[in-house]
């Protein structure tokens, strides 16, 4: 069974239309009368503005506004005067219309799919999007008609163009599958919006089928199935349904409060990597952001980030979520993530080495910056600031000091910020574990973080297929750790909460709420399912089951016993 | 012809959004604007032209006006710049 990448999730099942581009064929004749070509181009330009000024209003109608963007884009290019001025020019040398089009779109399609950066790939498959459309005016040649597809069809294309996916009717395409493009083209993007399940990237699709094939679409796995045998065909439907079923059930919790089965609110946030992502939490319903890693500052650049640019950074990220809580985790370099222009020493166990907060009380002209943009943030909006990988009580108190040297300075240069900013730290090794009744007394907040917790109380390295077995926060040990930690913040009165995968994973969920903790900060795509989990648990049911798992001795067993209780 | 240095601070860099706001606010002005990036110059009234220059985050530039009104268009181009692009 042929394989793609799986672009937009979802079981699509229906029956094949090809979309074969037309041979854009043209003949190279020398022109005598250049202005009646330079009309003639002008014209096809204003006809390609109208139509996609008139797709880009519908799909922002039926769609969304982020979708519509992609063909304002468009517009956008075709009126820079680097492209009909030099297209003219080319007019002038006797060109016809059609090879002045090829030749600078052409050169611009060169010039963004040689650079190194995934944003600018694509706009090159925008330029030839533009040139296509553009060189489809001026000889007159219509398409297949997309609009007009049957209910149930799927689409099989080499790559799928915005302009063809503004034409698509949601109700009558069952998925979609292209020979190019990756997660982030701009057929996937508009897949996902429309919620039609897609495979792309499969190598020589248009040739595996033909027309009125029947096929499936697996969106969530990346398979497609063409004229597929029964069995297969009734495995693939029930899934169909069963994936319906989940979304729907998904689509109810949009909107609501974090609630479990009897009544109690918690918090459900989201972990995100650069200010962008807050919008996607904003999108996807998350209360707040639980971990802002400020990596991405540091890691995608060619020096220090300035204060002005992490507080730009920061600042952003804060008025995205409008009030609402961000955590900030300072710097956590070292161990798996360089950064060049630090020239890091390698170390034998990185690790276990220099690294994260201890590299940035080291460094304490380099932290200062970054506590001091966050806090200038902290003006914007509700913003904590969490230190990742501390081990003991003196990590705390010296950063904290830092902070409040900041706030006399900032006082003094009369910049403003939250008085009351909050520093929490991250417990994710054995040793801030056994030492959380210490530390909840200097910090604000706790944040369980279950990767590295769990390779830390494990002694063991994920990466390592050997050893991987051992990695699960599933462990007796990992679970008294985390039952501890958030035991500690209880009984100390300040919030806990977990940022590491743990807390969206459905066999988890129940133990955490019986254990007490109060937040839960996921990938923003999981915030519906881990909100539909809380709601199916009352503290009491999840009181009886971790009763049990932690009087169990295995991870096999503990894993077994909550497989079997899931809330399906 | 005036000029400035000015650091790119959204995070996003030249890409589409923040190329098109900064050509599309000079194309009014008369004055001839370039970017000059890694000794190269730009177009800056071009949103292919600025794409194509690669101009990431944290990366320094060099405005130049040249024209009647190009103190006008420099002071513009520079607190744009300044301001993260409308980012």
């Amino acid at each position: 069974m042929p394989q793609g990448i799986a672009a937009s999730r979802g079981i699509g099942i229906g029956s094949v239309c090809r979309i074969i581009e037309h041979e854009l064929k043209f003949e190279n004749k020398k022109i005598e009368d250049t202005a009646a070509e330079k009309n003639r181009l002008q014209e096809a330009v204003e006809k390609f503005k109208a139509e996609t000024t008139e797709m880009a209003e519908d799909i922002r109608q039926r769609i969304g506004k982020k979708e519509a963007e992609i063909l304002e884009g468009h517009l956008v290019m075709i009126s820079d005067p680097a492209m009909v001025g030099e297209m003219d020019k080319m007019i002038d040398n006797k060109q016809c219309a059609e090879a002045a089009v090829t030749a600078v779109c052409d050169m611009f399609i060169n010039m963004f799919s040689s650079m190194d950066d995934e944003m600018m790939k694509q706009r090159a498959s925008d330029i030839s999007d533009i040139k296509t459309s553009l060189l489809k005016i001026l000889l007159n040649i219509h398409d297949i008609e997309i609009s007009k597809v049957a209910p149930g069809t799927v689409l099989v294309a080499k790559d799928l163009t915005p302009s063809m996916t503004s034409q698509i009717v949601k109700e009558n395409v069952a998925g979609i599958i292209t020979e190019i493009g990756g997660k982030t083209s701009h057929s996937a993007i508009l897949a996902r919006a429309l919620e039609i399940p897609a495979v792309l990237s499969v190598p020589d699709a248009l040739n595996l089928v033909k027309d009125n094939d029947t096929a499936i679409v697996d969106g969530t796995e990346g398979e497609i199935f063409i004229n597929p045998a029964g069995d297969v065909l009734s495995t693939y439907i029930r899934k169909r349904e069963d994936f319906i079923r989940k979304q729907e059930e998904l689509k109810k919790f949009l909107g609501k409060e974090t609630l479990t089965a009897d009544g109690k609110k918690l918090d459900l946030f989201c972990n995100i990597g650069t200010p962008k992502d807050a919008k996607k939490a904003v999108e996807c319903d998350g209360e707040g952001i639980g971990l802002f890693r400020s990596e991405f500052l540091f890691m995608n650049n060619s020096h220090l980030p300035s204060e002005e640019e992490q507080f730009n950074a920061y600042k952003e990220a804060v008025e995205t979520m409008g009030g609402k809580t961000v955590i900030v985790r300072t710097l956590d370099i070292g161990g798996d993530k360089d950064i060049p222009y630090l020239n890091l020493t390698k170390e034998d166990n990185p690790f276990l080495g220099y690294r994260a907060v201890r590299y940035c009380l080291d460094n304490a002209d380099m932290f200062k910056t970054q506590l001091r943009s966050i806090i200038r943030a902290s003006a914007f909006g509700k913003i904590k600031i969490m230190l990742p990988l501390v081990t003991c009580v003196d990590e705390v108190r010296q950063a904290k000091a830092l902070v409040e040297d900041i706030k006399k300075d900032l006082e003094n240069e009369g910049i403003p910020f939250d008085k009351n900013i909050e520093v929490g730290c991250m417990i994710e090794t054995a040793s801030a574990s056994l030492i959380a009744d210490l530390l909840a007394k200097e910090a604000a907040f706790f944040s369980i973080g279950t990767n590295d917790l769990t390779q830390y109380t494990m002694s063991v390295d994920r990466g390592n297929p050997k050893v991987a077995y051992l990695y699960s926060a599933f462990q007796p040990s990992v679970l008294r750790s985390i039952r501890h930690i958030i035991q500690c913040a209880n009984e100390a009165g300040i919030p806990v909460g977990m940022c590491g995968e743990a807390a969206a994973d459905p066999l988890m969920i129940p133990l955490l709420m019986s254990f007490g903790l109060d937040e839960y900060s996921v990938n923003p795509v999981l915030v519906l399912t881990a909100r539909c989990i809380i709601s199916k648990w009352t503290k009491e049911e999840a009181d009886k089951l971790a009763d049990k798992v932690m009087a169990m001795d295995t991870e096999k067993e503990i894993v077994e016993a909550l497989k079997k209780a899931a809330k399906d | 012809m005036v000029s400035e240095k000015v650091t790119v601070v959204n995070a996003e860099g030249m890409h589409m959004r923040p190329a098109s706001l900064l050509s599309q606010t000079l194309t009014p002005f008369t004055a001839d604007v370039k970017v000059v990036f890694n000794g190269t110059e730009f177009d800056a009234k071009s949103v292919m032209m600025l794409m194509s220059a690669c101009i990431k985050c944290g990366a320094e530039i060099e405005i130049k006006a040249d024209g009647p009104d190009e103190k006008e268009a420099l002071a513009k181009a520079v607190d744009l710049v300044k301001s993260g692009l409308g980012d």
